[in-house]
């Protein structure tokens, strides 16, 4: 029997707030983080994007470091992790773990500067270094599931006892790279994204970055881990499968190494990036595996996509959602746009929450599920 | 938890060469990697045109995965071969060539083509398609070759039932510069999976 491991720390840098306290204030007022901004170096046309006011993260930065150097997305980070990581516990059996999907890419702007500033291993590195941690960090970069799985990879190695405790810290920004291709993908809403519903017109994108403690110790636990699955759909490299295929069998894969059914999930936080493919996919997932009637939510809504952060950001906020035994709408769905049934959450509820999932699917066919359960303090 | 598991094959391409457990299977008179990629392509009479739409990460996994799984993998038979490979560069050669398209505000050209290949794991859903893999895949980066993580995390793959074999290694591509080392591990065979033999693999 595997160890059991635990998620014990939560924190998230979003455009909703620096803690988890003022992310959950606001969702449960159902304010977004999306704006709409004009034409400029960033994109040759306006567009939506839930973005992290640049004066706002110096000023909280500042009260961490004095010294300058950090790029944006590293500041993110470092702030993420700051109120978690206690230097002295810091040991030579705690992983640090960081997942991204283009980390500092801006780099890339300034042909004078050397390759070496985009590179993820250099940015895990400087964000290490902040706080000290002493094994060589490892980097998850797994397109739109990297946050997602960050927290398998973390739970695996614990259990296999290469690790006692592993800090993950996920992080991604708005760039005129993200912003061109998704839009060279005519994926982009014009308008704030709208998940699941049928006048979706695909993704609005975020930044932000997200941190969690993972460990084997179950003193200060918010939630286990029980079960996890990452399995490609082996179909398209930039769609996902109309079948739902890896989605299916990432969960299925989660439900059985968990040894639970279906009925036992109160919650499902879901990818829902509103782009038409996705959403569809995922539905269909669901109803294969009779999660149709299970409440079920997309916080795109509130967040944009943020890429690489995306997955665990969301699983921070679904962690409090099952401590307060919250349901939170699912904003931006009005009416139903999906072919298959769901239940998306239409309106803020208390009920009882013991068990979520979380899912998450991207480019190159990949998806992960994770499924966490409430532990009691 | 602590099954044994071995390295069943292994593949190394660098320097205009292709090493298949350990004898060169294939070489080419230097020159650049789309060149020598094609020509390896011919040679070994791989009939998947979708190859020449990949960017040079991914034709560099998929011809070692190639090598590794013509031998194994039935198309009307499920495997459950992981996919777990890492490298230092990220997509990094693509994201330069990307941010090219799209650094001219005169000369904007951003292609979804281009754009999609701006991730390192996309090279895992090519493999993934081209043998249909539905199965685990992750990919890792780290500054360089990490044997240790490597054969662990494969380890835990096999030893939790998530996988029955695991195709690991390490494909770096940036500015011509290559190197894909990669191996397939399972629970048969006489090489102990072990950061020893790996390391032994990867080199020599």
């Amino acid at each position: 029997m595997p160890k059991p491991v635990y998620i014990a720390h939560t924190n998230c840098i979003t455009p909703l707030g620096f803690d988890v306290a003022s992310n959950i204030e606001n969702i449960a007022g159902q304010i977004s983080g999306i704006r709409k901004y004009g034409q400029s170096t960033l994109l040759h046309q306006p567009f939506y994007a839930a973005r992290i006011d640049d004066e706002k993260l110096k000023t909280s930065f500042s009260k961490i470091a004095s010294d300058g150097g950090y790029t944006k997305l590293e500041q993110m980070m470092i702030l993420a992790l700051h109120p978690m990581v206690d230097s002295a516990k810091i040991t030579d059996k705690t992983a640090f773990i960081l997942s991204t999907t283009k980390g500092n890419i801006t780099a890339l702007e300034n042909p004078e500067s050397p390759i070496e500033s985009a590179q993820l291993h250099g940015l895990a590195k400087k964000v290490a270094d902040f706080f000290g941690f002493r094994t060589q960090p490892i980097v998850v970069s797994n397109a739109c599931v990297s946050g997602i799985l960050a927290i398998s990879v973390a739970k695996r190695l614990i259990q296999a006892e290469l690790y006692e405790d592993a800090f993950v810290v996920a992080g991604d920004l708005i760039s005129a790279f993200v912003l061109s291709g998704f839009n060279s993908f005519q994926a982009m809403s014009d308008a704030p994204c709208k998940p699941y519903s049928a006048h979706r017109s695909g993704v609005t994108l975020g930044e932000a970055a997200a941190a969690v403690w993972v460990t084997a110790d179950h003193q200060n636990a918010k939630a286990q881990i029980i079960g996890d699955g990452s399995i490609n759909d082996a179909n398209h490299i930039s769609g996902p499968s109309r079948t739902g295929e890896g989605l299916y069998r990432s969960i299925q894969a989660a439900l059985s190494e968990a040894k639970i059914s279906t009925e036992t999930i109160d919650y499902i936080s879901a990818h829902g990036t509103a782009t038409p493919f996705n959403d569809e996919m995922e539905a269909i997932a669901f109803n294969r595996l009779g999660l149709e009637n299970v409440p079920v939510n997309s916080l795109k809504g509130y967040y944009g996509h943020t890429l690489g952060a995306s997955g665990l950001l969301e699983t921070v906020i679904g962690i409090e959602s099952m401590h307060q035994d919250k349901l939170f709408v699912s904003l931006g769905f009005d009416q139903m746009g999906v072919s298959q049934p769901i239940n998306v959450i239409a309106e803020n509820k208390q009920q009882k929450i013991d068990c979520f999932l979380k899912t998450a699917s991207g480019f190159g066919g990949c998806n992960t599920a994770v499924l966490f359960k409430k532990t009691h303090q | 938890m602590k099954n044994k598991n071995y390295i069943q094959s292994f593949c190394r391409i660098e320097n205009n060469q292709i090493v298949l457990d350990g004898p060169v299977v294939f070489e080419a008179q230097p020159s650049t990697f789309s060149d020598f990629s094609k020509k390896a392509y011919q040679h070994f009479e791989m009939a998947y045109p979708k190859f020449f739409k990949m960017d040079a990460l991914s034709k560099l996994a998929f011809l070692g995965s190639e090598l590794l799984l013509k031998n194994g993998v039935g198309s009307e038979k499920e495997n459950n071969i992981a996919l777990v490979l890492a490298n230092k560069s990220s997509s990094l050669d693509t994201d330069v060539k990307y941010q090219e398209s799209i650094a001219d505000q005169s000369n904007y050209y951003p292609s979804p083509a281009v754009f999609v290949y701006t991730l390192p794991n996309i090279c895992l859903g090519e493999i993934s398609i081209r043998h249909q893999l539905k199965s685990e895949n992750t990919f890792f980066i780290f500054e360089a070759f990490n044997p240790a993580f490597m054969a662990s995390y494969a380890n835990v793959l096999l030893d939790t039932g998530k996988a029955e074999k695991v195709l690991c290694g390490w494909v770096e591509y940036f500015n011509e510069e290559y190197k894909a080392f990669l191996y397939l591990t399972g629970k048969d065979g006489t090489t102990e999976h072990n950061k020893t033999n790996i390391e032994q693999a990867y080199t020599k």
